[in-house]
Protein backbone atom coordinates (compact mmCIF):
# COMPACT_ATOMS: atom_id res chain seq x y z
CA UNK A 1 0.00 0.00 0.00
CA UNK A 2 2.85 2.38 0.83
CA UNK A 3 4.29 1.54 -2.56
CA UNK A 4 0.98 2.48 -4.18
CA UNK A 5 0.90 5.79 -2.30
CA UNK A 6 4.42 6.66 -3.44
CA UNK A 7 3.54 5.75 -6.98
CA UNK A 8 0.47 7.96 -6.96
CA UNK A 9 2.36 10.91 -5.52
CA UNK A 10 5.05 10.59 -8.15
CA UNK A 11 2.52 10.10 -10.92
CA UNK A 12 0.68 13.25 -9.83
CA UNK A 13 3.83 15.33 -10.14
CA UNK A 14 4.76 13.75 -13.45
CA UNK A 15 1.29 14.39 -14.78
CA UNK A 16 1.37 18.07 -13.85
CA UNK A 17 4.81 18.44 -15.44
CA UNK A 18 3.68 16.59 -18.54
CA UNK A 19 0.59 18.74 -18.95
CA UNK A 20 2.47 22.00 -18.43
CA UNK A 21 5.05 20.92 -21.01
CA UNK A 22 2.40 19.76 -23.45
CA UNK A 23 0.46 22.99 -23.20
CA UNK A 24 3.59 25.10 -23.47
CA UNK A 25 4.53 23.21 -26.64
CA UNK A 26 1.01 23.64 -27.93
CA UNK A 27 1.26 27.35 -27.14
CA UNK A 28 4.52 27.64 -29.04
CA UNK A 29 3.22 25.94 -32.16
CA UNK A 30 -0.08 27.78 -32.18
CA UNK A 31 1.65 31.07 -31.46
CA UNK A 32 4.15 30.52 -34.25
CA UNK A 33 1.39 29.64 -36.66
CA UNK A 34 -1.07 32.35 -35.74
CA UNK A 35 1.01 35.27 -34.54
CA UNK A 36 3.92 34.39 -36.75
CA UNK A 37 7.55 33.54 -36.09
CA UNK A 38 9.50 32.53 -33.03
CA UNK A 39 8.46 35.62 -31.09
CA UNK A 40 4.79 34.80 -31.39
CA UNK A 41 5.56 31.21 -30.48
CA UNK A 42 7.50 32.15 -27.37
CA UNK A 43 4.87 34.68 -26.38
CA UNK A 44 2.05 32.16 -26.46
CA UNK A 45 4.33 29.53 -24.90
CA UNK A 46 4.69 31.82 -21.90
CA UNK A 47 0.98 32.50 -21.67
CA UNK A 48 0.00 28.85 -22.01
CA UNK A 49 2.72 27.79 -19.59
CA UNK A 50 1.61 30.19 -16.87
CA UNK A 51 -2.03 29.27 -17.35
CA UNK A 52 -1.19 25.56 -17.20
CA UNK A 53 0.81 25.97 -13.99
CA UNK A 54 -1.95 28.04 -12.40
CA UNK A 55 -4.54 25.51 -13.48
CA UNK A 56 -2.46 22.62 -12.09
CA UNK A 57 -2.17 24.34 -8.71
CA UNK A 58 -5.87 25.10 -8.72
CA UNK A 59 -6.58 21.50 -9.71
CA UNK A 60 -4.41 20.19 -6.89
CA UNK A 61 -6.08 22.24 -4.19
CA UNK A 62 -9.65 22.60 -5.48
CA UNK A 63 -9.98 19.85 -8.05
CA UNK A 64 -12.25 17.90 -5.73
CA UNK A 65 -14.63 20.83 -5.37
CA UNK A 66 -14.75 21.27 -9.14
CA UNK A 67 -15.40 17.58 -9.76
CA UNK A 68 -18.15 17.51 -7.13
CA UNK A 69 -19.76 20.63 -8.59
CA UNK A 70 -19.65 19.27 -12.14
CA UNK A 71 -21.21 16.03 -10.88
CA UNK A 72 -24.11 17.83 -9.25
CA UNK A 73 -23.30 16.42 -5.80
CA UNK A 74 -24.54 18.01 -2.57
CA UNK A 75 -23.12 17.37 0.87
CA UNK A 76 -25.15 15.43 3.46
CA UNK A 77 -24.79 14.94 7.19
CA UNK A 78 -25.58 12.19 9.64
CA UNK A 79 -29.02 13.74 10.22
CA UNK A 80 -30.02 13.66 6.51
CA UNK A 81 -28.62 10.27 5.55
CA UNK A 82 -27.84 8.26 8.67
CA UNK A 83 -27.22 4.95 6.95
CA UNK A 84 -24.90 6.23 4.23
CA UNK A 85 -23.02 8.30 6.76
CA UNK A 86 -22.69 5.36 9.14
CA UNK A 87 -21.38 3.10 6.39
CA UNK A 88 -18.76 5.70 5.45
CA UNK A 89 -17.74 5.97 9.10
CA UNK A 90 -17.47 2.19 9.39
CA UNK A 91 -15.17 1.99 6.40
CA UNK A 92 -13.07 4.89 7.67
CA UNK A 93 -12.47 2.94 10.85
CA UNK A 94 -11.72 -0.27 8.96
CA UNK A 95 -9.16 1.57 6.83
CA UNK A 96 -7.67 3.24 9.90
CA UNK A 97 -7.93 6.68 8.29
CA UNK A 98 -7.58 9.75 10.51
CA UNK A 99 -10.87 11.44 9.65
CA UNK A 100 -14.19 10.72 7.97
CA UNK A 101 -14.42 11.94 4.35
CA UNK A 102 -17.12 14.43 3.43
CA UNK A 103 -20.20 12.59 2.21
CA UNK A 104 -22.09 13.72 -0.91
CA UNK A 105 -25.21 12.54 -2.69
CA UNK A 106 -25.94 12.92 -6.41
CA UNK A 107 -29.68 13.08 -7.06
CA UNK A 108 -29.80 10.72 -10.03
CA UNK A 109 -31.40 7.30 -10.49
CA UNK A 110 -28.36 5.66 -12.17
CA UNK A 111 -26.42 3.70 -9.52
CA UNK A 112 -22.81 4.86 -9.26
CA UNK A 113 -20.27 6.35 -6.85
CA UNK A 114 -16.86 8.01 -6.78
CA UNK A 115 -14.28 9.46 -4.41
CA UNK A 116 -12.17 12.56 -4.87
CA UNK A 117 -9.74 14.79 -2.98
CA UNK A 118 -6.01 15.24 -2.64
CA UNK A 119 -5.26 13.06 0.41
CA UNK A 120 -7.19 11.22 3.15
CA UNK A 121 -7.43 14.43 5.18
CA UNK A 122 -9.08 16.25 2.27
CA UNK A 123 -11.35 13.68 0.69
CA UNK A 124 -14.98 13.20 -0.30
CA UNK A 125 -17.20 10.28 -1.23
CA UNK A 126 -20.18 10.79 -3.53
CA UNK A 127 -22.97 8.27 -4.05
CA UNK A 128 -25.99 8.56 -6.34
CA UNK A 129 -29.53 8.39 -4.99
CA UNK A 130 -30.18 5.42 -7.26
CA UNK A 131 -27.31 3.54 -5.65
CA UNK A 132 -28.69 4.11 -2.18
CA UNK A 133 -32.15 2.95 -3.18
CA UNK A 134 -31.02 -0.10 -5.09
CA UNK A 135 -28.40 -1.54 -2.73
CA UNK A 136 -28.85 -3.10 0.67
CA UNK A 137 -26.55 -2.21 3.54
CA UNK A 138 -23.99 -4.91 2.85
CA UNK A 139 -23.71 -3.98 -0.82
CA UNK A 140 -23.42 -0.30 0.00
CA UNK A 141 -20.63 -1.19 2.41
CA UNK A 142 -18.75 -2.93 -0.41
CA UNK A 143 -19.08 0.10 -2.67
CA UNK A 144 -17.98 2.55 0.02
CA UNK A 145 -15.06 0.26 0.91
CA UNK A 146 -13.98 0.37 -2.73
CA UNK A 147 -14.02 4.17 -2.64
CA UNK A 148 -12.23 4.20 0.72
CA UNK A 149 -9.42 2.16 -0.84
CA UNK A 150 -9.02 4.80 -3.53
CA UNK A 151 -8.79 7.42 -0.78
CA UNK A 152 -6.36 5.44 1.34
CA UNK A 153 -3.82 4.84 -1.41
CA UNK A 154 -4.01 8.34 -2.92
CA UNK A 155 -5.65 7.21 -6.15
CA UNK A 156 -8.00 10.13 -5.61
CA UNK A 157 -5.21 12.69 -5.96
CA UNK A 158 -4.01 11.36 -9.26
CA UNK A 159 -7.46 10.60 -10.66
CA UNK A 160 -8.81 14.04 -9.75
CA UNK A 161 -5.81 15.74 -11.36
CA UNK A 162 -6.27 13.64 -14.48
CA UNK A 163 -9.89 14.73 -14.68
CA UNK A 164 -9.09 18.41 -14.23
CA UNK A 165 -6.08 18.45 -16.58
CA UNK A 166 -7.60 16.26 -19.26
CA UNK A 167 -10.62 18.51 -19.19
CA UNK A 168 -8.44 21.56 -19.75
CA UNK A 169 -6.38 20.11 -22.59
CA UNK A 170 -9.50 18.99 -24.38
CA UNK A 171 -10.95 22.46 -23.87
CA UNK A 172 -7.92 24.32 -25.26
CA UNK A 173 -7.49 22.02 -28.23
CA UNK A 174 -11.18 22.11 -28.99
CA UNK A 175 -11.29 25.88 -28.76
CA UNK A 176 -8.34 26.26 -31.10
CA UNK A 177 -9.74 23.81 -33.62
CA UNK A 178 -13.01 25.67 -33.79
CA UNK A 179 -11.37 29.05 -33.96
CA UNK A 180 -9.05 28.03 -36.79
CA UNK A 181 -11.96 26.44 -38.62
CA UNK A 182 -14.12 29.56 -38.52
CA UNK A 183 -11.70 32.41 -38.93
CA UNK A 184 -8.13 31.50 -38.23
CA UNK A 185 -7.00 30.96 -41.79
CA UNK A 186 -8.44 34.25 -43.01
CA UNK A 187 -6.59 36.24 -40.42
CA UNK A 188 -3.39 34.38 -41.09
CA UNK A 189 -3.57 35.29 -44.78
CA UNK A 190 -3.88 38.99 -44.03
CA UNK A 191 -1.21 38.85 -41.36
CA UNK A 192 2.43 38.57 -42.28
CA UNK A 193 4.41 37.56 -45.27
CA UNK A 194 7.34 36.67 -43.06
CA UNK A 195 5.98 33.17 -42.48
CA UNK A 196 5.14 32.01 -45.97
CA UNK A 197 5.63 28.28 -46.35
CA UNK A 198 6.98 27.95 -42.85
CA UNK A 199 3.78 29.47 -41.49
CA UNK A 200 1.62 27.04 -43.41
CA UNK A 201 3.68 24.11 -42.11
CA UNK A 202 3.37 25.42 -38.56
CA UNK A 203 -0.36 25.69 -39.08
CA UNK A 204 -0.56 22.02 -40.06
CA UNK A 205 1.62 21.03 -37.12
CA UNK A 206 -0.60 23.06 -34.82
CA UNK A 207 -3.70 21.33 -36.10
CA UNK A 208 -2.12 17.91 -35.72
CA UNK A 209 -1.01 18.78 -32.19
CA UNK A 210 -4.42 20.11 -31.31
CA UNK A 211 -5.92 16.80 -32.38
CA UNK A 212 -3.24 14.67 -30.76
CA UNK A 213 -3.12 16.48 -27.43
CA UNK A 214 -6.52 15.40 -26.17
CA UNK A 215 -5.91 11.89 -27.47
CA UNK A 216 -2.67 11.72 -25.51
CA UNK A 217 -4.44 13.01 -22.45
CA UNK A 218 -7.21 10.43 -22.84
CA UNK A 219 -4.54 7.79 -23.31
CA UNK A 220 -3.17 8.60 -19.87
CA UNK A 221 -6.66 8.45 -18.48
CA UNK A 222 -7.35 5.01 -19.92
CA UNK A 223 -4.03 3.59 -18.90
CA UNK A 224 -4.27 4.58 -15.29
CA UNK A 225 -7.71 3.58 -14.26
CA UNK A 226 -8.28 -0.04 -15.14
CA UNK A 227 -5.63 -1.62 -12.95
CA UNK A 228 -6.62 0.65 -10.11
CA UNK A 229 -10.18 -0.65 -10.15
CA UNK A 230 -9.06 -4.26 -9.65
CA UNK A 231 -6.74 -3.14 -6.88
CA UNK A 232 -9.46 -1.13 -5.15
CA UNK A 233 -11.84 -4.11 -5.38
CA UNK A 234 -9.26 -6.31 -3.67
CA UNK A 235 -8.52 -3.72 -0.97
CA UNK A 236 -12.24 -3.22 -0.42
CA UNK A 237 -12.51 -6.91 0.42
CA UNK A 238 -9.61 -6.55 2.81
CA UNK A 239 -11.64 -3.89 4.61
CA UNK A 240 -15.07 -5.53 4.66
CA UNK A 241 -13.89 -9.17 4.65
CA UNK A 242 -16.96 -9.75 2.55
CA UNK A 243 -16.38 -10.17 -1.20
CA UNK A 244 -20.04 -10.99 -1.81
CA UNK A 245 -21.32 -7.56 -0.83
CA UNK A 246 -19.27 -5.80 -3.49
CA UNK A 247 -19.89 -8.56 -6.04
CA UNK A 248 -23.65 -8.23 -5.60
CA UNK A 249 -23.41 -4.45 -5.79
CA UNK A 250 -21.45 -4.59 -9.05
CA UNK A 251 -23.95 -7.08 -10.42
CA UNK A 252 -26.80 -4.71 -9.60
CA UNK A 253 -24.93 -1.80 -11.19
CA UNK A 254 -24.22 -3.84 -14.32
CA UNK A 255 -27.90 -4.69 -14.61
CA UNK A 256 -28.93 -1.05 -14.67
CA UNK A 257 -29.02 0.46 -18.14
CA UNK A 258 -29.25 4.16 -17.24
CA UNK A 259 -26.26 6.39 -17.96
CA UNK A 260 -25.31 9.05 -15.45
CA UNK A 261 -26.29 12.44 -16.87
CA UNK A 262 -23.80 14.43 -14.82
CA UNK A 263 -20.76 12.36 -15.83
CA UNK A 264 -18.58 13.25 -18.81
CA UNK A 265 -15.38 12.08 -20.48
CA UNK A 266 -13.21 14.01 -18.05
CA UNK A 267 -14.77 12.54 -14.90
CA UNK A 268 -15.84 9.08 -16.13
CA UNK A 269 -12.72 7.32 -14.82
CA UNK A 270 -13.46 8.43 -11.25
CA UNK A 271 -16.61 6.32 -10.94
CA UNK A 272 -16.78 2.78 -9.61
CA UNK A 273 -18.42 1.61 -12.85
CA UNK A 274 -18.46 3.25 -16.25
CA UNK A 275 -21.13 5.96 -15.97
CA UNK A 276 -21.40 6.53 -19.73
CA UNK A 277 -22.44 2.98 -20.48
CA UNK A 278 -25.18 3.53 -22.99
CA UNK A 279 -23.42 6.10 -25.07
CA UNK A 280 -20.60 3.70 -25.80
CA UNK A 281 -21.98 0.18 -25.69
CA UNK A 282 -20.74 -0.84 -29.11
CA UNK A 283 -17.14 -0.07 -28.40
CA UNK A 284 -15.05 -3.21 -28.09
CA UNK A 285 -13.47 -3.70 -24.71
CA UNK A 286 -9.96 -2.39 -25.23
CA UNK A 287 -7.69 0.63 -25.15
CA UNK A 288 -10.51 3.12 -24.89
CA UNK A 289 -12.30 1.69 -21.88
CA UNK A 290 -11.91 3.58 -18.63
CA UNK A 291 -13.06 0.55 -16.64
CA UNK A 292 -12.29 -3.17 -16.67
CA UNK A 293 -15.13 -5.44 -17.77
CA UNK A 294 -17.52 -5.54 -14.83
CA UNK A 295 -18.23 -9.25 -15.32
CA UNK A 296 -14.56 -10.00 -14.79
CA UNK A 297 -14.50 -7.95 -11.61
CA UNK A 298 -17.52 -9.86 -10.34
CA UNK A 299 -15.95 -13.20 -11.25
CA UNK A 300 -12.76 -12.36 -9.32
CA UNK A 301 -14.79 -11.33 -6.26
CA UNK A 302 -16.86 -14.50 -6.38
CA UNK A 303 -13.68 -16.54 -6.55
CA UNK A 304 -12.45 -14.81 -3.39
CA UNK A 305 -15.67 -15.82 -1.68
CA UNK A 306 -15.36 -19.40 -2.98
CA UNK A 307 -18.88 -19.33 -4.37
CA UNK A 308 -20.50 -19.52 -7.77
CA UNK A 309 -22.82 -17.23 -9.66
CA UNK A 310 -25.86 -18.42 -7.71
CA UNK A 311 -24.58 -16.36 -4.78
CA UNK A 312 -25.48 -13.21 -6.67
CA UNK A 313 -29.11 -13.50 -5.61
CA UNK A 314 -29.71 -9.82 -4.93
CA UNK A 315 -30.34 -8.86 -1.37
CA UNK A 316 -33.51 -6.92 -1.93
CA UNK A 317 -35.15 -8.56 -4.86
CA UNK A 318 -37.60 -11.39 -4.75
CA UNK A 319 -35.52 -14.45 -4.02
CA UNK A 320 -37.32 -16.91 -6.24
CA UNK A 321 -37.17 -14.75 -9.37
CA UNK A 322 -33.46 -14.14 -9.06
CA UNK A 323 -32.84 -17.77 -8.16
CA UNK A 324 -34.47 -19.05 -11.32
CA UNK A 325 -32.67 -16.65 -13.61
CA UNK A 326 -29.30 -17.08 -11.97
CA UNK A 327 -29.57 -20.80 -12.62
CA UNK A 328 -30.62 -20.13 -16.20
CA UNK A 329 -27.64 -17.91 -16.82
CA UNK A 330 -25.35 -20.82 -16.21
CA UNK A 331 -21.83 -20.93 -14.80
CA UNK A 332 -20.11 -20.53 -18.16
CA UNK A 333 -20.53 -16.81 -17.87
CA UNK A 334 -18.49 -16.51 -14.74
CA UNK A 335 -15.33 -17.37 -16.61
CA UNK A 336 -15.89 -15.09 -19.48
CA UNK A 337 -16.06 -11.41 -19.75
CA UNK A 338 -16.34 -12.45 -23.38
CA UNK A 339 -19.54 -10.52 -23.83
CA UNK A 340 -18.66 -8.19 -21.02
CA UNK A 341 -18.25 -4.94 -22.93
CA UNK A 342 -21.77 -3.82 -22.27
CA UNK A 343 -21.67 -4.95 -18.67
CA UNK A 344 -25.23 -6.21 -18.99
CA UNK A 345 -26.31 -9.56 -17.70
CA UNK A 346 -29.06 -11.21 -19.68
CA UNK A 347 -31.09 -12.05 -16.61
CA UNK A 348 -30.88 -8.63 -15.11
CA UNK A 349 -33.85 -6.52 -16.09
CA UNK A 350 -33.80 -2.89 -15.07
CA UNK A 351 -34.47 -3.08 -11.36
CA UNK A 352 -38.07 -2.50 -10.42
CA UNK A 353 -38.68 -0.47 -7.29
CA UNK A 354 -37.98 -3.53 -5.24
CA UNK A 355 -40.59 -4.73 -2.79
CA UNK A 356 -39.05 -5.44 0.58
CA UNK A 357 -38.26 -9.13 0.76
CA UNK B 1 43.85 7.27 10.88
CA UNK B 2 41.89 5.36 8.28
CA UNK B 3 40.92 2.80 10.88
CA UNK B 4 39.50 5.56 13.08
CA UNK B 5 37.46 6.95 10.18
CA UNK B 6 36.15 3.50 9.33
CA UNK B 7 35.12 2.92 12.91
CA UNK B 8 33.38 6.29 13.08
CA UNK B 9 31.51 5.60 9.82
CA UNK B 10 30.40 2.21 11.11
CA UNK B 11 29.21 3.72 14.36
CA UNK B 12 27.27 6.44 12.56
CA UNK B 13 25.61 3.91 10.26
CA UNK B 14 24.72 1.69 13.20
CA UNK B 15 23.31 4.71 15.02
CA UNK B 16 21.09 5.58 12.07
CA UNK B 17 19.80 2.01 11.79
CA UNK B 18 19.23 1.93 15.54
CA UNK B 19 17.23 5.18 15.46
CA UNK B 20 15.20 3.99 12.49
CA UNK B 21 14.18 0.77 14.22
CA UNK B 22 13.41 2.57 17.46
CA UNK B 23 11.23 5.12 15.68
CA UNK B 24 9.31 2.49 13.77
CA UNK B 25 8.68 0.62 17.04
CA UNK B 26 7.31 3.78 18.64
CA UNK B 27 5.18 4.48 15.57
CA UNK B 28 3.65 1.02 15.66
CA UNK B 29 3.03 1.18 19.38
CA UNK B 30 1.24 4.48 18.96
CA UNK B 31 -0.89 2.99 16.21
CA UNK B 32 -1.89 0.14 18.52
CA UNK B 33 -2.80 2.58 21.30
CA UNK B 34 -4.69 4.78 18.90
CA UNK B 35 -6.70 1.95 17.40
CA UNK B 36 -7.46 0.67 20.89
CA UNK B 37 -8.93 4.03 21.85
CA UNK B 38 -11.02 3.87 18.66
CA UNK B 39 -12.54 0.59 19.91
CA UNK B 40 -13.25 2.14 23.28
CA UNK B 41 -15.03 5.10 21.71
CA UNK B 42 -17.37 2.74 19.87
CA UNK B 43 -17.93 0.48 22.88
CA UNK B 44 -18.84 3.53 24.94
CA UNK B 45 -21.24 4.64 22.23
CA UNK B 46 -22.94 1.27 22.29
CA UNK B 47 -23.24 1.37 26.07
CA UNK B 48 -24.88 4.80 25.73
CA UNK B 49 -27.32 3.72 23.03
CA UNK B 50 -28.66 0.65 24.81
CA UNK B 51 -30.71 2.40 27.54
CA UNK B 52 -32.46 4.42 24.81
CA UNK B 53 -33.31 1.26 22.95
CA UNK B 54 -34.57 -0.52 26.05
CA UNK B 55 -36.67 2.52 26.88
CA UNK B 56 -38.13 2.65 23.38
CA UNK B 57 -39.14 -1.00 23.20
CA UNK B 58 -40.10 -1.93 26.76
CA UNK B 59 -43.72 -0.76 26.57
CA UNK B 60 -44.34 -2.94 23.55
CA UNK B 61 -42.54 -5.94 24.94
CA UNK B 62 -44.13 -6.58 28.28
CA UNK B 63 -43.88 -10.34 27.67
CA UNK B 64 -40.20 -10.23 26.88
CA UNK B 65 -38.87 -8.89 30.15
CA UNK B 66 -36.29 -11.64 30.30
CA UNK B 67 -34.65 -10.59 27.04
CA UNK B 68 -34.54 -6.97 28.16
CA UNK B 69 -33.08 -7.87 31.54
CA UNK B 70 -30.39 -9.89 29.84
CA UNK B 71 -29.40 -6.94 27.66
CA UNK B 72 -29.28 -4.59 30.63
CA UNK B 73 -27.26 -7.04 32.68
CA UNK B 74 -24.84 -7.70 29.82
CA UNK B 75 -24.37 -3.98 29.40
CA UNK B 76 -23.54 -3.53 33.08
CA UNK B 77 -21.10 -6.44 32.94
CA UNK B 78 -19.42 -4.99 29.84
CA UNK B 79 -18.96 -1.60 31.48
CA UNK B 80 -17.42 -3.29 34.52
CA UNK B 81 -15.06 -5.33 32.38
CA UNK B 82 -13.73 -2.13 30.85
CA UNK B 83 -10.82 -1.96 33.26
CA UNK B 84 -9.80 -5.62 33.06
CA UNK B 85 -7.77 -5.70 29.86
CA UNK B 86 -8.63 -6.59 26.26
CA UNK B 87 -9.34 -10.28 26.85
CA UNK B 88 -11.88 -9.93 29.64
CA UNK B 89 -13.43 -6.94 27.96
CA UNK B 90 -13.76 -8.76 24.65
CA UNK B 91 -15.57 -11.59 26.40
CA UNK B 92 -18.06 -9.28 28.12
CA UNK B 93 -18.66 -7.29 24.94
CA UNK B 94 -19.29 -10.48 22.98
CA UNK B 95 -21.94 -11.45 25.53
CA UNK B 96 -23.55 -8.07 25.02
CA UNK B 97 -23.49 -8.52 21.26
CA UNK B 98 -25.25 -11.87 21.63
CA UNK B 99 -27.95 -10.46 23.90
CA UNK B 100 -28.59 -7.61 21.45
CA UNK B 101 -28.91 -10.10 18.63
CA UNK B 102 -31.63 -11.98 20.47
CA UNK B 103 -33.37 -8.70 21.30
CA UNK B 104 -33.49 -7.74 17.63
CA UNK B 105 -34.71 -11.22 16.76
CA UNK B 106 -37.60 -10.65 19.18
CA UNK B 107 -38.32 -7.21 17.73
CA UNK B 108 -38.97 -8.94 14.41
CA UNK B 109 -42.07 -10.50 15.97
CA UNK B 110 -43.67 -7.15 16.81
CA UNK B 111 -45.04 -5.37 13.73
CA UNK B 112 -45.69 -2.21 15.78
CA UNK B 113 -42.06 -2.07 16.80
CA UNK B 114 -40.73 -2.74 13.35
CA UNK B 115 -42.71 0.24 12.08
CA UNK B 116 -41.70 2.54 14.92
CA UNK B 117 -39.45 5.27 13.50
CA UNK B 118 -37.58 5.74 16.76
CA UNK B 119 -36.83 2.04 17.07
CA UNK B 120 -35.80 1.87 13.43
CA UNK B 121 -33.28 4.66 13.75
CA UNK B 122 -31.96 3.22 17.02
CA UNK B 123 -31.60 -0.10 15.27
CA UNK B 124 -29.60 1.51 12.44
CA UNK B 125 -27.38 3.27 14.97
CA UNK B 126 -26.76 0.06 16.91
CA UNK B 127 -26.05 -1.88 13.72
CA UNK B 128 -23.59 0.81 12.70
CA UNK B 129 -21.95 0.83 16.13
CA UNK B 130 -21.79 -2.97 16.06
CA UNK B 131 -20.03 -2.76 12.67
CA UNK B 132 -17.71 -0.01 13.83
CA UNK B 133 -16.70 -2.11 16.82
CA UNK B 134 -15.88 -5.06 14.62
CA UNK B 135 -13.98 -2.95 12.07
CA UNK B 136 -12.09 -1.15 14.83
CA UNK B 137 -11.25 -4.54 16.31
CA UNK B 138 -10.08 -5.74 12.91
CA UNK B 139 -7.79 -2.74 12.54
CA UNK B 140 -6.58 -3.05 16.14
CA UNK B 141 -5.73 -6.72 15.73
CA UNK B 142 -3.87 -6.05 12.48
CA UNK B 143 -1.90 -3.33 14.23
CA UNK B 144 -1.13 -5.61 17.18
CA UNK B 145 0.02 -8.34 14.81
CA UNK B 146 2.54 -6.15 13.01
CA UNK B 147 3.68 -4.63 16.31
CA UNK B 148 4.17 -8.00 18.00
CA UNK B 149 5.98 -9.34 14.94
CA UNK B 150 8.32 -6.40 15.05
CA UNK B 151 9.02 -6.92 18.74
CA UNK B 152 9.76 -10.62 18.36
CA UNK B 153 11.77 -10.62 15.15
CA UNK B 154 15.47 -9.99 14.76
CA UNK B 155 17.00 -7.40 14.77
CA UNK B 156 14.25 -5.14 16.13
CA UNK B 157 13.71 -7.53 19.09
CA UNK B 158 17.09 -6.44 20.49
CA UNK B 159 16.07 -2.80 20.63
CA UNK B 160 12.56 -3.69 21.80
CA UNK B 161 14.13 -5.57 24.70
CA UNK B 162 16.38 -2.66 25.62
CA UNK B 163 13.51 -0.18 25.81
CA UNK B 164 10.83 -2.36 27.29
CA UNK B 165 8.50 -2.68 24.33
CA UNK B 166 6.14 -5.48 25.29
CA UNK B 167 3.75 -7.49 23.15
CA UNK B 168 0.05 -6.62 23.22
CA UNK B 169 -3.05 -8.78 23.52
CA UNK B 170 -5.45 -9.30 20.67
CA UNK B 171 -9.08 -8.29 21.03
CA UNK B 172 -10.63 -11.68 20.31
CA UNK B 173 -13.52 -11.88 17.90
CA UNK B 174 -16.60 -13.90 18.79
CA UNK B 175 -16.88 -17.43 17.42
CA UNK B 176 -18.04 -17.74 13.85
CA UNK B 177 -17.00 -14.25 12.85
CA UNK B 178 -16.09 -13.64 9.26
CA UNK B 179 -12.79 -15.05 8.18
CA UNK B 180 -10.22 -13.24 6.14
CA UNK B 181 -10.73 -14.20 2.52
CA UNK B 182 -7.81 -14.93 0.25
CA UNK B 183 -6.99 -11.91 -1.87
CA UNK B 184 -6.01 -13.00 -5.33
CA UNK B 185 -4.79 -10.25 -7.64
CA UNK B 186 -4.28 -11.10 -11.25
Amino acid sequence: MDEQIRRNRRASWLLMGFVVALLAALGFVIGAAVLGGTDGGLGLLGVFGVVAIAWSILGYYSGDKMVLAVSGAHQVSHENEPQLFNVVEEMTIAAGLPNVPAVYVIEEPAPNAFATGRDPQHSSVAVTRGMMQMLDREELQGVVAHEMSHIRNYDIRFATLVGILVGMIALVADFFLRWSFWGGFGRRRGGGDSGGNAGAIMMVVALVLAILAPLAAYGVQFAISRRREYLADASAVELTRNPLGLARALNDIAGDPQPLRHANRATAHLYIANPLKNKKTKEVSGVFDTHPPIQKRIAILLEMAHVGLEALVPGRRAAEAAGVSAAAAGPAEAAGASNGASGLRPHDPPPPPAPPA
Amino acid sequence: MIAVIVIIVILVVLGIIFAGIYNSLVGRRNRVDNSWSQIEVQLKRRHDLIPNLVEAVKDYMSYEQETLTKVTAARAAAINAGSQGPQAQAQAENMLTESLKSLFAVVENYPDLKANQNVLSLQEELTATENKISFARQFYNDSVLTYNNKIQMFPSNVIAGMFNFTTRQFFEAPEGDREVPKVDLR
